[in-house]
């Protein structure tokens, strides 16, 4: 069926879900407990002292951006060093190519699974939300759409540097550089207000400053400035994203 | 089963296969040999579809390779030179998840199960871990993985490489019962002790073109001398400069030891009891003596 469909990339998906299930451990205290402990630890202890943001207690302001945060990362994750070695160290994708399966199988079943992950984190992230009584009902859950889609993009973005990564230690260029200074100017931590001009203007052109806008609005039921811009930015960041990674992988497993 | 014509393959002006033709019919076993950097992999790799020749055609199973390669690789099996098999799955669960690779469903895989854990002698191990298994069993089960879609050609690159002779045996005999249930092999190997023993024919891959093709014993029979004396110890330079000639085709000095290529080791052996200093091995000729004439003594890095 699956074949039929020509969605082999979801044999892709569902190896990598088999072995994270194997995992599941781990991955449930690093997805779970550590954002949460990061939430109380930096919400209420650094929020102890400061004023409300934009009307909100702090807490209600650094967890919405969060999510994202977690999102960002969880993607960026596996597609930088769990994709790496399938690639490199453990040559999964070497023994997948020599059975009726093609670059862009492995590619797109990575992407995917990349984001689904991240959107699990996500989703972590709200429950704890939930369960601190920072929101309430059920329009909160529309963030998780958001959440799939920053995955997506960072996932996309993660797999141009598998493509072109000589070793591990490369990643380290795109974590210092990239993410790091991201997470910073995208209002994950406070509001870009209190950044330069010229910075504010530079962090629109990045996608974690529109997912967190959104994020944002949907979590704490605020209004959303320009949502159809957001998600513009994000799918254009997924979609070009994959079609480099492929291009780039394809060339690299096919030399 | 393969038909491989003037394959011609450059990497950035380097030109890595100049003009290749192998063809090899259903149910034989035949060996591609040549030292490393010869385009072996090369040549695999482009037969499978997973790197474009510049020109030349390849078939497979009877289809055209790239532009079916992913059909003619469902016909197909692979078992690579490294080991690619998934560290975080039991023994079952690499055998079932590949086979799924080939969209073999997870239940009709299970049917399978048992004759492949069978053939890879590992009945006691399905839901062993990866890291339990020694090297032979790895390699066991990359051949066992290689089968999953019950392929009419395997492709086994290095199969033996890094096995112990015990593991080595049991690999050759897999391979032997794979070669008599009619199934077509395409192998390459350095060792030329398993080329001689399971290949119904080898072609010598050198600097990107075969330099020679036959049955090992046709190969041996034609392309060098019968017997080789093997010589060495103190003063064997002189004595190969000036003696050995007489009595040898050809001789051969490297470092220490003088190969000696001759028609008749007799006269050879008894022209060496006047240097009691030098000691001789004695031995019919084989393949890797061949293979050395033809490729040279170089190494190649």
């Amino acid at each position: 069926m699956i074949d039929r469909l020509q969605l082999r990339f979801l044999h892709i998906v569902s190896r990598n879900f088999l072995v994270w299930r194997k995992l599941m451990y781990a991955s449930l205290v690093g997805n779970l407990a550590d954002p949460v402990i990061y939430l109380v630890g930096l919400g209420f202890g650094l929020g102890a002292f400061m004023p409300p943001i934009e009307g909100m207690p702090y807490i209600n302001f650094l967890a919405a951006g969060m999510i994202c945060y977690s999102a960002m990362n969880s993607a960026t994750f596996e597609a930088l060093y769990s994709a790496f070695s399938r690639l490199k160290v453990q040559r999964t994708w070497e023994g997948i190519l020599h059975a009726p399966m093609t670059p862009s199988d492995v590619v797109i079943g990575e992407w995917l699974w990349a984001a689904l992950k991240s959107t699990f984190s996500g989703a972590a992230m709200l429950l704890a939300m939930y369960l601190l009584g920072l929101v309430h009902g059920l329009r909160p859950l529309a963030v998780m759409p958001v959440v799939l889609l920053i995955g997506l993009a960072f996932a996309g973005l993660g797999l141009i540097m598998t493509a072109v990564a000589k070793s591990f230690d490369f990643f380290v260029f795109y974590f210092t550089l990239l993410i790091t200074p991201m997470m910073f100017v995208s209002g994950v931590f406070y509001p870009r207000t209190a950044l330069p001009t010229l910075v504010q203007r530079a962090a629109a052109l990045l996608p974690l400053t529109h997912g967190a806008d959104l994020a944002r609005g949907l979590t704490l039921g605020l209004p959303l400035r320009q949502p159809w811009t957001d998600v513009l930015v994000l799918a254009a960041y997924a979609g070009l994203s994959l079609m480099l990674a492929v291009r780039l992988i394809r060339r690299r497993l096919m030399k | 089963m393969l038909q491989v014509r003037a394959l011609r393959k450059s990497y950035s002006g380097t030109e890595v296969l100049r003009g290749v033709n192998i063809s090899v019919a259903a149910g034989e076993c035949y060996g591609l040999l040549g030292p490393n950097g010869a385009g072996k992999t090369t040549t695999l790799r482009c037969c499978l579809g997973l790197t474009a020749s510049d020109t030349g055609s390849i078939r497979l199973a009877g289809l055209p390779v790239p532009a079916s390669a992913r059909t003619a690789r469902a016909r197909t099996g692979v078992c690579p030179q490294f080991d690619n098999l998934d560290p975080d799955f039991t023994v079952a669960e690499n055998l079932i998840v590949y086979g799924r690779y080939f969209g073999i469903p997870r239940r009709a895989m299970l049917g399978r199960l048992p004759r492949l854990l069978e053939f890879a002698g590992l009945e006691d191990k399905a839901s062993a871990r990866l890291d339990t298994l020694s090297g032979g069993m790895k390699r066991r089960l990359t051949l066992a993985r290689a089968l999953v879609n019950d392929p009419q050609i395997i492709f086994l690159d290095e199969p033996t490489t890094g096995l112990d002779p015990q593991a080595r045996h049991v690999i050759w005999d897999r391979l032997k019962s794979l070669a008599a249930a009619g199934r077509t092999l395409i192998l390459t190997t350095h060792f030329m002790d398993e080329a001689e023993r399971l290949c119904d024919r080898v072609g010598i891959l050198d600097h990107g073109a075969m330099i020679a093709e036959d049955s090992p014993r046709q190969l041996i029979g034609s392309r060098i001398e019968p017997h080789v004396v093997e010589v060495y110890g103190e003063g064997v330079q002189d004595w190969a400069r000036e003696l050995a000639p007489r009595h040898a085709e050809r001789v051969e000095l490297t470092g220490e030891t003088a190969f000696c290529y001759c028609q008749e080791a007799t006269p050879l052996l008894q022209a060496m009891q006047g240097h009691p200093r030098l000691r001789a091995l004695s031995r019919t000729a084989n393949l890797e003596d061949v293979f050395i004439k033809l490729t040279g003594r170089d190494i190649r890095d």
